[in-house]
């Protein structure tokens, strides 16, 4: 009988987020779209003509599954942070807290809202990519799971983003001054190979590389020397300890309880 | 009959240092209507924060039903439904949508939410409203749209922070008419006001806080004879004399048809109204000068302050 209670509780957050997003399309599902066409046709087709091929693949095939994730990153984010941050702004958080929900629901709730947003986005842009390139899919369980831990990870990190935040500015702070610069780092639009030795050491420390190259590796079948199990392994690490801090916060009620 | 909330010993320190509770502790029983009173600051919100755990208290215990908050803390949500000072809900969603959605998260499953919705959109006359974003509504629809919120989940203890601060004298008075309908059938509601009269209307007990402490907590009954003196204001259709003893009773003209009389609480009325007709002086209306409660109110804070 709790279960279901809960079971309820969890899908009433799930389909508020969904909705959310769904009615400001034009503000959650364009822009991204007409960003990554602009990307295909900049670095896919026409910068990327000039710069041949990268690890073997044309310029066009290797970059499509970084901004394919790219996408997912910033989409499943700024979902979470500006949903949860504007309940917060709103008050309307307190239905959520007087209501007998456990946090972990609250959490589960607003996390999947992220997921199915960043998740949304990457299926549009992936259409979009088929303009421009073939997607092979190498391994689709690889490509999946890749995708799936990564916009699980960074929905928590924009969950962690809102109950920081107490102004607006604050949560486009990350996304723009470590979210931004982390993805354009983290082989998106190049092999960590073709770097100097100490720049390559150094992008290693970045977690988005091993997002980035697990799901290329699940769509064309490589990686840049990253492997697999260990990415996955970060992946669901960072996993596990952003819901184990987002329940801490929840539960101490951070930024949300005096 | 069972206790619906009761308080002990609660203490709040903000993280600033404001201690913003002192230990207070009360009760309230099932089926009341209680007053929580107390001037601007004086810790009512925070209670009321706490008990809807809106707010971390630093130290005490609130039980809800025989449950504690912190041992069962979904069990105790389940009985509360909250109806906070100041608009709490998402402003774009509309009228309809914020009650199924608040049902939800009470487990409520979605038919039976929208039954419900539409039961309390009918019964606080925002029906009509159901389409509109919340945002579009009036003061006095938002008010109203935020205790349909409250009573979606059909809670057995009601609290509501001020719920008619800000709305026109016809709408309150519907709102009171509806809040003791709904307590006569059985549910325990806790108010705070600025409104005295309010509380005085509608509450069997009261507690009074300031700066933190419980400085009253009683019956309403009891409380009100603690009055020792009140003035009365009268109104007659015949012209005043120049000068009108009353015998045991101050007398005070104010004007050619209206005066003013001090009335101790062991006086007799009848006694009075005696004296009025001896001096062929008709009475056409009477009033307290001042809300009866009031002057207890004010009394009370002000003994408060010079401790």
């Amino acid at each position: 009988m709790m279960w279901q209670q809960y079971w309820t509780a969890f899908v009433t957050i799930y389909i508020r987020e969904v909705r959310r997003f769904l009615r400001i399309w034009p503000q959650t599902l364009l822009p991204p779209a007409i960003t990554m066409v602009l990307y295909f046709i900049i670095f896919g087709s026409v910068i990327g003509s000039r710069i041949g091929q990268m690890e073997g693949y044309s310029y066009m095939e290797y970059v499509v599954p970084g901004l394919i994730m790219m996408s997912v990153i910033t989409n499943a984010y700024n979902n979470v942070a500006s949903s949860f941050f504007s309940n917060k702004f709103q008050r309307s958080v307190e239905e959520l807290l007087v209501a007998p929900i456990p946090n972990s629901i609250i959490l589960a709730g607003f996390v999947l809202g992220g997921v199915t947003r960043g998740l949304a986005v990457g299926f549009i842009v992936t259409l979009l990519s088929l303009a421009f390139t073939t997607l092979p899919i190498h391994n689709i369980w690889i490509t999946i799971l890749a995708v799936l831990l990564t916009a699980i990870v960074f929905s928590l990190g924009g969950f962690i983003n809102a109950i920081y935040a107490d102004k607006f500015d604050d949560i486009s702070i990350i996304p723009t001054f470590i979210l931004t610069p982390l993805t354009y780092l983290g082989g998106v639009f190049y092999s960590v190979n073709i770097l100097p030795d100490f720049w390559g050491y150094i992008s290693l420390a970045n977690p988005i590389l091993y997002m980035v190259n697990a799901f290329r590796y699940g769509i064309l079948g490589h990686s840049d020397g990253i492997s697999i199990g260990l990415a996955m392994l970060i992946l669901a690490g960072f996993a596990a300890v952003l819901s184990y801090y987002c329940l801490y916060l929840l539960r101490t009620g951070k930024g949300l309880r005096h | 009959m069972a206790t619906a909330l009761e308080i002990t010993d609660l203490h709040k320190t903000y993280s600033n240092g404001h201690q913003a509770l002192k230990g207070i502790s009360f009760a309230v029983q099932e089926g009341d209507f209680f007053a929580l009173l107390g001037p601007n600051g004086a810790g009512k919100s925070t209670t009321i924060g706490i008990i809807c755990a809106l707010v971390n208290k630093t130290s005490g215990q609130v039980k809800i039903f025989g449950d504690d908050m912190d041992l069962s803390p979904n069990k105790v949500k389940q009985h509360l439904g909250m109806v906070p000072q100041e608009f709490n809900f998402n402003q774009f969603e509309k009228t309809e949508d914020i009650l199924i959605t608040q049902a939800g998260y009470y487990g409520i499953p979605h038919k039976e939410s929208v039954e419900r919705a539409e039961l309390y959109l009918h019964k606080l006359g925002l029906w009509d409203k159901r389409r509109e974003q919340s945002r579009l509504l009036s003061g006095g629809m938002k008010r109203r749209l935020m205790i349909a919120r409250a009573l979606i989940h059909q809670p057995k203890l009601l609290i509501l922070d001020e719920p008619t601060a800000g709305v026109d004298i016809e709408l309150r008075r519907s709102m009171w008419d509806f809040l003791q309908e709904i307590n006569q059938q059985g549910i325990t509601i806790i108010l705070t006001t600025h409104y005295l009269e309010e509380a005085e209307q509608l509450c069997r007990n009261i507690a009074i806080i300031d700066h933190g402490r419980l400085v009253q907590n009683t019956s309403m009954k009891a409380l009100l004879r603690t009055l020792h003196m009140q003035t009365f204001i009268f109104d007659s259709t015949t012209l005043l004399p120049d000068q009108l003893h009353l015998s045991g009773y101050t007398y005070r003209p104010l004007d050619d048809h209206s005066f003013e009389i001090d009335v101790d609480h062991e006086q007799d009325l009848n006694e009075l109204f005696n004296q009025l007709s001896a001096h062929k002086l008709s009475i056409s209306s009477m009033r307290n000068k001042a809300n009866r409660l009031e002057e207890l109110f004010v009394s009370l804070v002000d003994k408060n302050l010079q401790r």
